[in-house]
């Protein structure tokens, strides 16, 4: 029998050498070089992303726009220095709130009574809202701010902010805190630390580069969102006041789209490039620190 | 005894918590405690707020609102189904194009098409693209993306009138901008967890299907996509949910027009760009029925959020 086998495979030994033309190799070399092709297509955007920001927005970056106040309808020149000031005060009211509330969340999450039943609804919950369409941020701190307060201000577009940043640093945060080494926490224990100094001392510093990893990607994506503050913050032409209508960046973008000025659009490009490389310096800050981390 | 008392004496950190420190540990538990609360209350006070303002809207209108096709403020009659209709199908489209192109760049990332490095190059530039202010990608879309679709959207409209998803021209935005830019938005999303779901094969998988005398995408096609199914499954529902919630782009670019149609070249609206493009101006009653609006929107993306969620923990993929 096995003698037949090694008979009939002498007779038709197959051709070892790879076959371009055999329908399987053909298969792999084109769908190879669709997936090339479909992985450069992809980087595409991006790139014509930047080069138009580059040369539109480039255009017209001159130190004016950072300093001035934006133009009216049919004026030249102008800026929006008045919208990077808003810009930054709410991400800081946004970080100011949900920084600590993330992290003090997130230490009874990881640490203190991780199974608890508490901390899995907590732990669901902060999926949900990480999961909220950034809109709805916008339409509750709209119900729960403004309509409060009686007047759009640079708090409800902060507190909206936050809302959309306290998932993120909190999940972030629980994952850090975890990722502590084990043999650490017990030694800070067997030192005699109550829990609340083992974490303070011991556990929350080594976590804190992973930590702020979370935050500064938390406060990227802050940065760059409009929809929560197109009727939170809405806009002003005038220097910050934080109780009346406040300007941002990205609600700038999207008013001066829409208007039919060519100096008004050409003030979007430049915002826009501006808010960019904000939140491109961010990111790269971010991982710079994720990449420092030793635990 | 003596060595007792040397111990005590002798400078050592470790020492038992005094009242103090027991009273400040419980303190912080207390603290940390009531923040864990803090995070579940803001979801039902979020919950409630916007749910309690739709209430007399569906108290006046009841849920016709749900099928009703007209949206005039002056006759106050509303109905937010061309919205619901618009957001699903840009959603779909984005998440067909995004879908397709996320998981195919996933597979170039994991299969071993790249050295090393360039793979790391090609995963920040994918991962870039998620990084970009949805606004920015609008006034994108408006002056680059357009003007170059156009021509080809001409073209589909003269030659290929025939088939429904063509039979109007683009005169500006419409839904396939909005699409094109929305599957943008949601292929680093899609990518990302496709990646993690194909690296949470064993190695060992691959090198059975390898051993056995595959092609490389024989063992692609036929081994590694259907044992990372459910992760791609997942990746795939958790990018329809961030295409539903997406307002900024589609604001800009879908056209705010309240119809439905099944051409891709027609404008539309959604339900994010209603309540972007309303609410600043709204009265009363408009209020009361874009807080519903945002009730509905609320309720799509949570079921959607949810599925994806509970899909990738039944795969184990560690995110």
């Amino acid at each position: 029998m096995s003698e037949q086998v090694s008979q009939n495979n002498e007779r038709h030994l197959p051709n070892l050498e790879r076959q371009p033309f055999e329908p399987r190799a053909l298969q792999s070399i084109i769908l190879s070089t669709l997936t090339t092709c479909m992985a450069i297509i992809a980087c595409i955007p991006l790139f014509s992303v930047l080069i138009m920001l580059l040369y539109r927005g480039g255009k017209r970056i001159t130190f004016e726009v950072f300093y001035a106040l934006p133009p009216t309808a049919f004026d030249l020149g102008g800026g929006f220095g008045n919208a990077i000031l808003g810009t930054l005060f709410m991400v800081a009211i946004a970080s100011l709130i949900s920084v600590p509330f993330g992290i003090l969340a997130a230490i009874y999450l990881a640490e203190l009574a991780p199974d608890s039943r508490i901390a899995t609804i907590a732990r669901f919950c902060a999926k949900v809202l990480s999961g909220l369409p950034s809109i709805l941020a916008g339409v509750f701190a709209y119900a729960a701010v403004v309509l409060v307060m009686g007047s759009y201000s640079a708090w409800a577009g902060g507190i909206a902010l936050a809302i959309l940043m306290v998932p993120t640093v909190m999940l972030t945060a629980e994952e850090a805190i975890k990722m502590v080494p084990r043999p650490m926490k017990e030694a800070a224990a067997g030192m005699g630390c109550t829990p609340a100094q083992a974490m303070l001392k011991i556990t929350l510093p080594v976590a804190v580069p992973a930590i702020i990893t979370g935050v500064v990607l938390a406060v990227a994506r802050a940065a760059g969102e409009t929809a929560p503050l197109l009727f939170t913050a809405l806009f002003s032409d005038y220097w910050l006041r934080p109780n009346e209508p406040t300007a941002s960046l990205a609600v700038l973008i999207y008013n001066y789209s829409g208007m039919p000025f060519p100096n008004q659009i050409e003030l979007a490009w430049a915002a826009s490039l501006v808010l960019v490389l904000l939140v491109f310096i961010l990111n790269l800050i971010s991982r710079a620190i994720g990449r420092r981390k030793t635990v | 005894m003596a060595e007792y008392n040397s111990l005590q004496q002798s400078q050592s950190i470790s020492k038992p918590p005094t009242a103090g420190d027991m009273f400040a540990n419980k303190a912080f538990r207390v603290l940390t405690l009531a923040f864990t609360w803090g995070i579940v209350l803001l979801l039902a006070y979020i919950l409630y707020k916007i749910g309690g303002k739709a209430i007399p809207a569906v108290k006046e209108y009841g849920l016709g609102l749900l099928v009703g096709t007209t949206w005039d403020v002056n006759a106050r009659t509303f109905g937010i189904l061309p919205e619901i209709w618009g957001t699903l199908y840009s959603s779909l489209l984005a998440l067909v194009l995004g879908g397709f192109f996320g998981v195919s760049i996933a597979i170039f990332l994991t299969q071993n098409f790249l050295p090393r490095s360039l793979e790391t190059i090609l995963r920040s530039i994918i991962e870039l693209l998620a990084a970009i202010p949805s606004v920015v990608y609008g006034l994108w879309g408006i002056f680059v993306l357009i003007p170059i679709i156009r021509p080809v959207a001409d073209f589909f409209n003269t030659h290929f009138s025939w088939i429904p998803f063509f039979y109007t021209s683009l005169s500006g935005p419409g839904m396939f901008p909005a699409a094109l830019v929305l599957s943008i938005m949601i292929l680093p999303t899609v990518a990302a967890i496709s990646q993690d779901a194909f690296r949470a094969i064993p190695q060992k998988t691959k090198e059975a299907a390898f051993g056995m005398g595959t092609t490389r995408w024989e063992a692609i096609l036929r081994v590694m996509l259907p044992t990372a199914a459910g992760g791609i499954f997942g990746a795939l529902v958790l990018g329809l949910g961030r295409a539903l919630g997406e307002t900024m782009a589609l604001a800009m670019l879908v056209g705010n027009s309240n119809q439905i149609s099944l051409s891709v070249f027609a404008p539309a609206n959604t339900l994010a760009a209603l309540l972007a493009l309303n609410f600043p101006e709204a009265g009363d009653t408009e209020i009361a029925v874009l807080m519903f609006a945002a009730c509905v929107l609320l309720l799509i993306t949570l079921l959607v959020n949810m599925l994806g969620a509970l899909i990738i923990n039944k795969t184990g993929i560690k995110r």
